[in-house]
């Protein structure tokens, strides 16, 4: 199983790849900036997410909306910023290929001329509805403001989240964000990648046309930080909530990092579906709680594994916390089941598999090619990262979880119904979150 | 690699002109019906090797009998809680084996469950589709469980400002009618189940009479159909008469409001009841959605957001069904854009019946955008499989996904204005508000939709 590509490096620094797939008449055009939120300093969060709205309100040579064009051609498209990365995209019909090419260069080359102060303004009020919806007016949507906060100190880049705090949305001014522009928005910090019904030596000299006159910029020196949970820290809040929810939460190997499949496959086989250890116990066999989940969430500097447990209405946010440790203590004790270890093999074949369905969008061929490219320097990455996960034994995913999912050094969330703080975890402290 | 063509120089003072789109013949669909009524549908698409695995019965919970508002749902959640001797943790190690992952969708005219998975696990996972949906094991215990668990869920529900706007929006629109309730139904109507009103329900509604099984991928009929036989041979029974309601829908209170204290976003419900999928002005009225909120550069979405700011993103959408389906527009606004996002959004609804007719370059545009990416909806095998499911669902011909195409061609702005006239009544449309009602209520009375009423979440 793979993903075969053709690679080359413009003269100013863009990576270029096509990956041929002929089935359907579209291409998927995919562009990654290195550049997220932990590319943000204090005081100025937020930065990111709202400079990806500016890239759709046109640019010099298209000083109109992005989505017009291109939606009159038939494409789809959208974009997205995590901590790390900034990605584009757009899945057009093969004969719009090129549209998308000028339109993509023409932001990358060209944006600034065609920034204003209005935009820029009507964009940050968006943003903040944004953040209204999906955040603050969202049951639990303040959660990864207040584990973020705890798991990674005050100067470390994941300290925040990508939305961003209110007060720093709006003391941002325009010329900061011009500079951002200058800083991250350049062939040298990015990588595209097209996928679908073109041929290889044509596209690479079609994007070469479009791209291959834009400004190289400074080459952006990576992020270093470091962070360590030295203990238990113990936190609640109260929320427009009617169940109390409990997270835990442990710093973790980054992404691609050892360790990390090893975690991706143990927070499965605890907490993902009926068959999860966690689900059992507490959802099936006990009942005392509505649902549980777990997640290794791998970033590019660092990672942390996550567990949501919610409890059914009458138990404590306690009572979950002693089950949710001495299972995994169990696991990092005598280590997951043959029968565990041979459906973890056989999904992770699955769902390699199913990666391979879709050209364009998050998580298509495209984006996959870009991830691999931009974190790795590795476009063929794709089989080895499933091997990642097929070489995993009972003895490695025992030993991963005693190692980092400690019980002593952790983050243990709270978040309770207004009015009720009795329900948190014990020796838990308030949080402030905004 | 090594190029011989140089780069040839762009020109940016226009914008490069699309080519010709090549259409993707939607591929054929082989169908067979067995003995018992369950029909097989099957199509080929081997780029890789997985098979997608559907079955629809077309009865959802529209077919909740009065008083049981939400049992269709219970039902479908109990299909894959144990089947015979198994028990429902056995019945997930099953599949989690397949590297499978099972999805069940109910809506309200179809329960949907399916599957995908490496081919070479076909047969496996149709075995494990039947035990799942015709031989489910019913049993006290989980059902006890299951009806929790969706209680809980209802609790939590009434924190969500999206779905309190979304369940006091369909009971606002249709009352005790079919449609009048969400799927997972009311926590009245769940506390007085009975494990015995699922097993008569299964009994009488999950039925190979009007059920469809469509496989997808790397397969052939002629070896589908034997293995879909084999597993699904056993299944019996006639199946539930549909539901047909035609009872009158409730009138009066145009606009209420859910009380939510302090909230910083108003979540917003405006429409109607509309119109049903079979109706001829279908393509018409797709066209006429898109324009007005079912796309980026939609009438409400540059007005609501991109030049006012209001909001991260307003649409609007028919919702068509086997019998009259709502039209609303939704948007999450911040409080104090309530009433302005109100006025804003009748007036756009009202506009485009006629007072401002799309334009030519709003109309090519909106087809453009409808037509000319048409193949991706086609890409993967589920794709396909939920596609050939809509002819299935909704008597559809099969030649229609060849059709749509220059049937949305054909649309004109003047149909566009027909048709909206036609199915969207200003007078009739119905405002719905979850926030904040201090703050909210001085602008709301300013709108002239009369006064307010207030809905408690207990009441839907």
């Amino acid at each position: 199983m793979n993903i075969p590509f053709t690679k080359e490096t413009l003269a100013n620094g863009l990576d270029v790849l096509v990956h041929e797939d002929r089935a359907c008449p579209i291409v998927a055009v995919n562009v990654w900036y290195h550049v997220g939120s932990k590319n943000e300093r204090p005081g100025h969060t937020g930065f990111a997410h709202l400079f990806e709205h500016l890239m759709f309100e046109g640019s010099q040579h298209h000083d109109r909306g992005y989505f017009e064009p291109l939606q009159g051609a038939g494409a789809t498209l959208n974009g997205s910023t995590n901590a790390d990365r900034t990605n584009y995209w757009e899945v057009v019909p093969s004969g719009a290929l090129e549209l998308a090419l000028w339109m993509e260069s023409d932001r990358m080359g060209f944006l600034l001329p065609a920034l204003t102060e209005a935009k820029f303004s009507n964009q940050r009020d968006v943003v903040l509805n944004e953040r209204r919806q999906n955040y603050e007016n969202r049951p639990y949507g303040l959660a990864p403001m207040a584990l973020l906060s705890a798991l990674f100190p005050d100067e470390h880049p994941y300290h925040w989240t990508t939305i961003g705090e209110i007060a720093d949305l709006q003391a941002l001014q325009l010329d900061q964000v011009q500079a951002f522009f200058r800083r991250y928005y350049h062939p040298a910090n990015a990588s595209i990648t097209l996928a679908g019904d073109v041929d290889a030596d044509d596209a690479l000299a079609l994007v070469d046309s479009y791209f291959g006159d834009l400004d190289p910029g400074e080459p952006v020196e990576p992020i270093r930080a470091a962070a360590s949970l030295a203990r238990d820290v113990r936190l609640r809040f109260e929320d427009r909530v009617e169940l109390p929810r409990l997270y835990l939460a442990w710093l973790t190997p980054a992404m691609f990092a050892e360790g990390d499949a090893d975690l991706d496959l143990a927070t499965d086989l605890l907490a993902n579906g009926k068959t999860s250890r966690l689900y059992r116990r507490l959802v099936f066999d006990e009942r005392i709680a509505t649902d549980v989940s777990a997640s290794q969430n791998s970033r590019e500097i660092a990672g942390y594994t996550q567990i949501t447990v919610t409890a059914a209405p009458g138990h404590s946010l306690g009572e979950l916390e002693r089950a949710i440790l001495e299972e995994i203590e169990r696991l990092a004790v005598d280590g997951p089941t043959d029968d565990e270890i041979d459906r973890g093999r056989v999904q992770a074949e699955a769902q390699f598999m199913f990666r391979l369905q879709t050209v364009g969008g998050f998580g298509g061929k495209s984006d996959q090619l870009n991830a691999y490219n931009v974190f790795l320097r590795d476009p063929a990455f794709f089989d080895r990262d499933l091997l990642r996960y097929q070489v995993v034994t009972k003895a490695s995913l025992r030993q991963v979880v005693a190692e980092h999912l400690d019980p002593a050094r952790r983050v243990t969330l709270s978040i309770v119904p207004q009015g009720r703080p009795h329900l948190a975890a014990p020796d838990s402290a308030t949080a402030v979150v905004s | 690699m090594i190029r011989t063509r140089a780069p040839r120089a762009v020109d940016r003072s226009r914008l490069p002109s699309p080519g010709p789109t090549v259409p993707l013949p939607f591929p054929a669909i082989e169908k067979s019906t067995l003995g018992n009524g369950l029909r097989v549908w099957t199509v080929r698409h081997a780029q890789l090797p997985l098979v997608s695995l559907l079955l629809l019965v077309r009865r959802g919970a529209s077919s909740d009998p009065a008083g049981k508002d939400g049992l269709a749902a219970v039902t479908a959640d109990m299909l894959d809680e144990g089947s015979g001797e198994q028990s429902a943790i056995e019945i997930h190690q099953a599949i989690a084996r397949l590297g499978a992952q099972l999805d069940t969708d109910i809506g309200s005219d179809a329960t949907v469950v399916s599957v995908t998975v490496l081919s070479r696990f076909t047969q496996r996972a149709l075995g494990l589709l039947a035990d799942i949906v015709v031989r489910p094991a019913l049993r006290e215990g989980d059902f006890a469980r299951v009806r929790q668990l969706r209680l809980h869920r209802l609790t939590q529900l009434r924190d969500m400002p999206a779905a309190l706007a979304d369940r006091g929006f369909l009971r606002l629109l249709y009352g005790a009618h079919p449609y009048g309730h969400a799927p997972i139904g009311s926590e009245a109507a769940l506390a007085s189940m009975t494990v015995d009103d699922v097993r008569t329900f299964h009994a009488r509604v999950i039925r190979p009479a009007t059920a469809t099984l469509v496989a997808v991928g790397d397969c052939d009929h002629g070896s589908i159909a034997r293995l879909v036989d084999e597993a699904f041979g056993g299944w019996s029974g006639g199946g539930d008469p549909e539901v047909m309601a035609d009872g009158p829908l409730p009138s009066g209170a145009p606009l209420a409001v859910v009380p939510r204290p302090g909230a910083p976003q108003s979540e917003l419900r405006i429409g109607e009841v509309a119109v049903a999928r079979a109706t001829p002005d279908y393509h018409a009225l797709v066209v006429a959605n898109t324009i007005l909120g079912g796309q980026f550069v939609s009438r409400i979405n540059l007005n609501l957001r991109e030049h006012k700011g209001l909001t991260y993103g307003a649409r609007t959408a028919f919702e068509f069904k086997r019998m009259p389906g709502p039209f609303a527009m939704q948007v999450s606004v911040q409080t104090s854009g309530t009433a302005v996002a109100i006025a804003e959004g009748i007036g756009e609804i009202a506009g485009i019946r006629g007072e401002r007719p799309v334009s030519s370059d709003e109309l090519s545009l909106g087809i453009a955008a409808l037509t000319r990416g048409y193949a991706r909806n086609f890409e993967t095998a589920e794709q396909i499989g939920r596609a050939a499911m809509q002819l299935a669902l909704y008597d559809l011909p099969d030649d229609y996904f060849e059709q749509f195409v220059p049937k949305v061609e054909a649309v004109t702005s003047e149909d566009v204005s027909r048709v909206m006239a036609r199915h969207l009544d200003p007078a009739r449309l119905v405002t719905l508000v979850v926030g904040d009602l201090d703050a909210v209520g001085p602008d709301l009375a300013s709108l002239g939709r009369g006064e307010p009423i207030v809905l408690s979440p207990d009441s839907f």
